[in-house]
């Protein structure tokens, strides 16, 4: 098996050091963002490959002919909870964007690099002022 | 009465779309405020129910623990939930601020939706013993959190949301992977269950894994130097009110969850025997405390400097988690609430200074102890509070921090304690210079501010009073709450 039956775990690692290092380097917003919801995504990787149980179907309930053996089944749960951490992705996202267009709108770029300084001269323009 | 547990965060939950209904503005300030205080008084029910020393164990929908959600009503988060909603219940009422403010009349509704479900996210965090729901409730907080930090009338305070919301959704995020370890390990989410099942396997690495990735997540909500670098600007650039409410309840409920997380699911022999956390906890509330305060004195801005002292305050909250001790572990909780009524009425006096000046500059505070009188004698008394002067709610948790550290054989550490508190003193003795000993400014305002603001202001500041004299309702039922979290899951 490639990776020692640990490929799932490299997958969710490459992905989760690829979406920080793009919240860590990039200088756009939006591609912070991105960036974010990589790293998320490695998580909710991560989780699904929790309930995965080797050979293991759908867990579907269903009645079982007498004699037959219940079949094995993958665990829901982790699945279930990943639903709840999507949506809570989903609310992150939107409202990292929705702060950006705000951003945008305040400053006229979304370059973290270019809205450093302009914070940086509106500062020292109200101490110079202020002193005057 | 059996149903108390769900209404404190179902009453928010569902109160906050009903504003977005309602709509019109003063219909849903006074909504807003009626579901604060009934929250409150719910809260208050709780402790009371609390207080002979069991736990309350609510399932949700029927279902019963370990595959249900549970939520777990004991000592220390009764108090925490007091201590969140009654921060709320006497904030609330200022309302997004009038003066040149981001959010037009007609928008309002939605600030008083926001602040709703960010109570409800931290009184969730709070009350759950579900380890996943924590997560949701976590986050329900912090998304809130950047949505109102986002209303401050500057444009700085979108870019401070912003870095708040990576930086918060990363800790986020690191939460989660650590819940997901836990699972792995244990097959449950259920906290009781978790201290039930995790000695068998807490050699794996796998737990140690689990137990990094939570407490340097919650590290970065708790605002744990040096994971502290969000604070400074979303306080300062939030609209007062709300930084009033996040400085004295956020990080508050961070702290509560580390704390519940290492003694109430870890194990403290776990903890601070194998693990050593006391060992990194302790050089970093130091730092904090220092780094905290030294930042405090150099700022130019009276809402930056309250900023960076709460990064100082942070630090004796984590110095009395470090010592995994119950004085230690007091002297934390019993921090929560003090710290909650110093600083948010500190910040609530800024809101009157705002409200009147629309600056909280310091050079545009000189001579202003004249024309506000009652504004700034709330500030000399919240500033001697975070010195910790004796008679302030203040010095008794430092009491509490310091005989820790005595009991725990560190004098050196309690000297540390007092001499971050001169620190803390040249801070606010450079707020009271300028307002006291200077001349006002051509532009200084006539009059008092509105009473709407120095009520709620005044409220705080006196119960930091009260508690630092008569301490059975917050030092004694932190002790009892220590004791009890120590003694393990009743």
């Amino acid at each position: 098996m490639i990776g020692g039956g640990l490929l799932h775990y490299w997958v969710v690692i490459a992905l989760m050091m690829t979406g920080l290092y793009t919240m860590i380097a990039r200088q756009n917003l939006v591609k912070k963002i991105m960036g974010l919801n990589i790293f998320q995504v490695s998580v909710i990787l991560f989780y699904v490959s929790l309930g995965k149980v080797a050979g293991g179907t759908a867990p579907i309930l269903k009645e079982l002919a007498p004699g037959e053996p219940a079949p094995l089944y993958s665990n829901p749960l982790p699945h279930v909870l990943m639903l709840t951490a999507i949506v809570v992705g989903v609310a992150v996202t939107a409202l990292g964007l929705a702060l950006v267009v705000r951003i945008r709108a305040a400053y006229g770029t979304v370059e973290e690099d270019a809205l450093r300084k302009l914070d940086e001269e509106e500062r020292a323009e109200r101490s110079t002022g202020g002193g005057a | 009465m059996t149903h108390l547990p769900v209404l404190q965060i179902a009453l928010p939950l569902i109160a906050a779309p009903l504003c977005v209904l309602l709509r019109h503005a003063r219909a849903v300030q006074i909504f807003a405020v009626l579901v604060a205080w009934a929250c409150l008084g719910i809260a208050l029910a709780l402790l009371g129910a609390a207080l002979p020393g069991g736990a309350i164990s609510y399932e949700l929908g029927g279902w019963p623990a370990p595959l249900g959600i549970e939520y777990r009503v004991d000592l220390a988060n009764a108090f925490v939930l007091v201590v969140v909603s009654a921060l709320g219940a006497v904030v609330l009422p200022i309302g997004p601020g009038r003066r040149g403010h981001a959010v037009p009349p007609r928008r309002e509704y939605l600030f008083y939706a926001s602040f709703l479900l960010c109570m409800a996210g931290l009184m969730g965090v709070a009350i759950t013993g579900d380890i996943f729901n924590v997560f949701v409730f976590l986050e329900i907080s912090s998304l809130a959190a950047y949505t109102l930090i986002a209303l401050g009338r500057q444009r700085q305070a979108l870019r401070a949301a912003f870095s708040y919301l990576m930086m918060g959704t990363i800790g986020g995020t690191f939460v989660l992977i650590g819940i997901g370890f836990l699972y792995q390990m244990t097959g449950t989410l259920n906290m009781a269950d978790l201290q039930r099942l995790l000695p068998a396997v807490q050699q794996s690495r796998s737990v140690h894994a689990a137990f990094a990735f939570l407490t340097v997540g919650i590290g970065i909500k708790l605002a744990v130097f040096p994971l502290h670098q969000w604070l400074p600007n979303a306080y300062s650039f939030a609209p007062p009110a709300v930084s009033a409410f996040l400085a004295s309840t956020a990080t508050k409920v961070a702290y509560y969850l580390l704390v519940r997380l290492a003694f109430g699911v870890f194990g403290t022999a776990y903890v601070f025997g194998a693990l050593g956390l006391g060992a990194l906890l302790l050089p970093l509330a130091l730092l904090a405390m220092f780094v905290g305060a030294l930042a405090a004195i150099y700022q130019s801005d009276l809402k930056r400097l309250l900023a960076y002292s709460s990064v100082s305050q942070i630090g004796y909250m984590i110095l009395g988690l470090s010592f995994g001790t119950a004085t230690g572990l007091t002297g934390g909780l019993v921090h929560i609430a003090n710290h909650a009524l110093t600083k948010g009425g500190l910040f609530l006096a800024v809101a009157c200074i705002v409200a009147q000046t629309g600056s909280s500059a310091l050079s545009d505070l000189r001579g202003l102890s004249r024309r506000m009188p009652w504004t700034f004698a709330a500030i000399a008394i919240g500033g001697l509070g975070l010195i910790g002067a004796p008679g302030t709610a203040g010095f008794v948790s430092k009491w509490y921090l310091v005989l820790a550290a005595l009991s725990a054989g560190r004098p050196e550490v309690a000297f540390a304690v007092l001499l971050s508190s001169l620190l803390a003193g040249i801070y606010v003795w450079r707020v009271l210079e300028a307002a006291w000993f200077r001349d006002p400014v051509q532009s200084a305002p006539r009059g008092e501010a509105p009473l709407r603001i120095l009520i709620p202001t005044w409220v705080l500041i006196g119960a930091s009073l009260y508690f630092g004299v008569f301490t059975e309702w917050t030092a004694g039922i932190a002790e009892a709450a220590a004791r009890q979290l120590l003694e393990g899951a009743p």
